[in-house]
């Protein structure tokens, strides 16, 4: 069984760094999805994007979540990194990296492990934006939800 | 019982605190019946929890629906939905 390499830091992480990790001494792996999340700007009005996680917690659901797609998509490697504190603009937020023999499965099982960890993996995320008010929690997305649930439906292969 | 309750994003915010140690009277059975509690308990936790079936708990860290008791919980935590990713 693939144990997930499960992150939660204020630092940044290096997408190359954590691939070459993953698949180190490796030769059965056929393919490697790599997702990250970067901070945007909203067209230029916002200053960075503050993550709050509860600790101990925001690792301990990560992980369920990380060992979930492990099993459903027979994944051979799986990394999810998530970092919180002050992040700017262009910056990285998230990284996750699913390997397995054939593409279908690492894709599916990057996809999986983001729309759970964006509905399940306790951050929170508040804008500080350029004009010095003190900004908004970011709101939940119904889409979002809606991205998690169809993993849930029946399937029917 | 005296449990552990620890408050994340605009839930902390309101409340004004991050944690907090409280006696949980008897009639407190589920998780909704703790946010129906804390309701009662001033201002700020009457703006936090204005909407509680928003609100998400975890009991021990791990996510509960708002039905399920909670009784030998150690730490409880409570907050809105989640945003990150």
């Amino acid at each position: 069984m693939t144990t997930p390499t499960i992150r939660v830091q204020s630092e940044d992480f290096d997408l190359q760094t954590e691939i070459d990790r993953l698949v180190a001494g490796r030769t059965d792996i056929g393919a490697v999805v790599t997702f990250s999340g970067l901070c945007r700007d909203e067209g230029g009005s916002l200053n960075a994007l503050e993550l709050e996680h509860y600790p101990g917690m925001a690792e301990a659901e990560m992980r369920r979540i990380a060992e979930l797609a492990v099993e459903r998509f027979a994944l051979q490697g799986l990394t999810a990194i998530h970092r919180y504190g002050k992040i700017a603009p262009g910056e990285n937020i998230v990284l996750v990296i699913a390997a397995s023999p054939h593409r279908q499965a690492a894709f599916d099982g990057a996809n999986f492990v983001m729309d759970f960890l964006k509905t399940a993996a306790p951050f929170w995320k508040k804008e500080h934006p350029k004009d010095g008010t003190s900004g908004d929690w970011v709101p939940a997305k119904d889409a979002d939800d809606s991205a998690r649930d169809r993993w849930l439906t029946p399937r029917t292969e | 019982m005296k449990v552990k309750l620890v408050y994340f994003a605009w839930v902390r915010e309101r409340i004004d605190k991050p944690e907090e140690e409280i006696e949980l009277p008897a009639h407190v059975v589920t998780a909704r019946d703790l946010l129906n509690h804390l309701k009662t308990l001033g201002d700020g936790y009457e703006a936090a929890l204005q909407y509680p079936e928003v609100i998400r708990v975890a009991v021990n860290q791990e996510h509960v629906d708002q039905d399920e008791p909670i009784a030998g919980a150690r730490e409880i935590g409570i907050f809105p939905p989640m945003t990150g990713g």
